[in-house]
């Protein structure tokens, strides 16, 4: 084999393959969704890339093309820092096959000096690039889904069954913000279920234990305790602050409470509840929402009033498997994640009905109603209204906190 | 003969059954079929007009009656009525 040295292996590489210079580059992505590729370290990408190009170090390209541009009929444009790699490296896709490859002259340096725009990513850092690998080796992921979750809000209502493994896997994940509205305190009936909380914890609220809990298994998550039953008076002030809320509550009145805030707020409400040995999931999408889905039903499109009192019996009076709310929470967990990163399927317009004892898990169609009072065609409640006695209780706004704090979450 | 899928609220006006086979030409004859072998389940599912009360949904198969033709709504041969109440446990 001819001995040949770097600057005659350039050459070589340079006259067997196309460059574009940086000119010519802009104008074709200002026409055109080209596939460019940014082959440097990750030291030097993250300083500053082209907008929109991917990032593969030299060194994965071969292995990594495929994923990021299969056609290879496609053009591909490569970039370094300085056009050296990059005409090396495309010399390899040729041989791969790839028919239309470009190495930009001068590489990055000339696209910054040429004043044209170019981006600073937000990136992980070493600690987190090693705390959530398995996640961004998921192409549906990658780094980029892991930082959306690191920037974004979720709010549980209720740290308790549903509560706990949701924040747990979401706090796990990554994400960023996580607040919990809950006035209750740990009892030790709880613990068949509600893993937030241990033995220790026996006696203290569910918002500092749980706050505790989250902050040991991921520093990166900042824990927002709302330690105040939610109610008509507090509610948009609290929901607003956040991207997505998680209900797992345990009566009527906060559920068309938290429903009805989030329509208004146009927040997502992955909404779940829980009886028995049976669990339903549902993600409720408000018109106007920040994640670009089409608006689904709502909670009162599909229960447009609520039970009479008594006539559903709860958990505490007829027994919940531990388990049950593991499963359902975790779920509510993976719908708000899909939301976050904006991949796959969410339940909107879907109710999911798991019965543990059959083991079936089953999803049923369900409908927007053009005359639902709150996301109908023509609203009838347009603001918070008194949930209690919507739901025929008692009202509890003339009344002391302590009964509120009953009705809330007892 | 069709299914009926009883919620675990309901079991226990069926012995327990979260399955029930049955004849009917419709849903609201389904229905009303389930509650002649099991008294009780009518007063639970209809109101006073004999509608589904709205804090129940009753699905055949994967869809919402409301959707297709109410309680009137033909029934076949290994076809599946679901009654979904609604639910509210989770926190405690």
């Amino acid at each position: 084999m001819a001995r040949i040295n770097r600057d005659q292996l350039v050459q070589l590489a340079k006259s067997e393959i196309d460059e574009i210079t940086t000119r010519d580059l802009k104008d074709w992505l200002s026409e055109e969704d080209v596939k460019v590729i940014d082959i440097r370290e990750r030291d030097e990408f993250v300083q500053g890339h082209l907008p929109n190009a991917v990032f593969i170090p030299r060194g994965y390209l071969e292995l990594q093309i495929e994923q990021s541009q299969p056609d290879r009929s496609k053009p591909v444009v490569l970039y370094c820092a300085g056009g050296v790699r990059s005409a090396l490296a495309a010399r390899n896709l040729k041989e791969m096959g790839y028919e239309h490859v470009y190495s930009l002259i001068g590489g990055f340096n000339s696209w910054k000096n040429a004043g044209y725009n170019f981006k600073i990513p937000t990136v992980l850092t070493e600690e987190q690039r090693i705390r959530y690998s398995r996640h961004t080796m998921l192409s549906e992921m990658g780094e980029a889904g892991q930082i959306k979750l690191l920037e974004s809000k979720v709010l549980l209502i209720g740290a308790g069954g549903l509560g706990s493994p949701a924040a747990l896997y979401l706090a796990a994940a990554g994400v960023g913000t996580i607040g919990i509205v809950d006035f209750d305190t740990v009892d030790a009936s709880n613990l068949q279920r509600q893993v937030l909380h241990g033995m220790k914890d026996v006696g203290r609220p569910k918002v500092e234990s749980a706050a505790d809990r989250l902050r040991d298994l991921n520093p990166d998550v900042k824990v927002i305790p709302h330690r105040e039953p939610i109610n008509s008076e507090n509610a948009m002030e609290i929901i607003k602050n956040y991207d997505i809320v998680l209900n797992g509550s345990d009566n009527f009145p906060t559920r068309y409470l938290v429903n009805d805030a989030c329509q208004f707020l146009s927040k997502p409400l992955v909404d779940a509840s829980i009886f028995m040995f049976e669990g339903q999931v549902t993600v409720y999408m408000p018109e106007n929402n920040a994640y670009g889905y089409e608006a689904g039903p709502c909670y009162r499109c599909l229960y447009p009033d609520p039970p009479p009192p008594g006539e559903v019996p709860s958990c505490a009076e007829a027994g919940v498997l531990g388990v049950l709310p593991g499963i359902v929470g975790s779920i509510q967990a993976v719908e708000a994640i899909k939301l976050i990163i904006g991949k796959g399927e969410p339940l909107i317009g879907r109710l999911l009905m798991i019965d543990t004892l059959d083991m079936s898990f089953r999803t049923l169609n369900i409908q927007k109603d053009p005359d639902c009072p709150v996301c109908g065609t023509h609203p009838t409640v347009t603001k918070l209204i008194d949930y209690e006695q919507f739901c025929g209780l008692p009202s509890t706004r003339d009344h002391s906190h302590e009964s509120n704090r009953d009705l809330i979450t007892a | 003969m069709a299914t009926v899928l009883v919620p675990t609220p309901l079991r226990r006006l069926t012995g327990g059954q979260s399955k029930l086979t049955v004849a009917g030409n419709n849903v609201g004859s389904l229905l009303r079929a389930v509650d002649a072998e099991y008294p009780g389940i009518a007063d639970k599912v209809f109101d006073g007009d004999g509608n589904v009360k709205r804090f129940i949904n009753v699905f055949l198969n994967d869809d919402e009656i409301r959707t297709l033709q109410g309680l009137n709504t033909p029934v076949g041969e290994n076809d599946r009525v679901s009654i979904v109440p609604a639910m509210a446990g989770g926190q405690e």
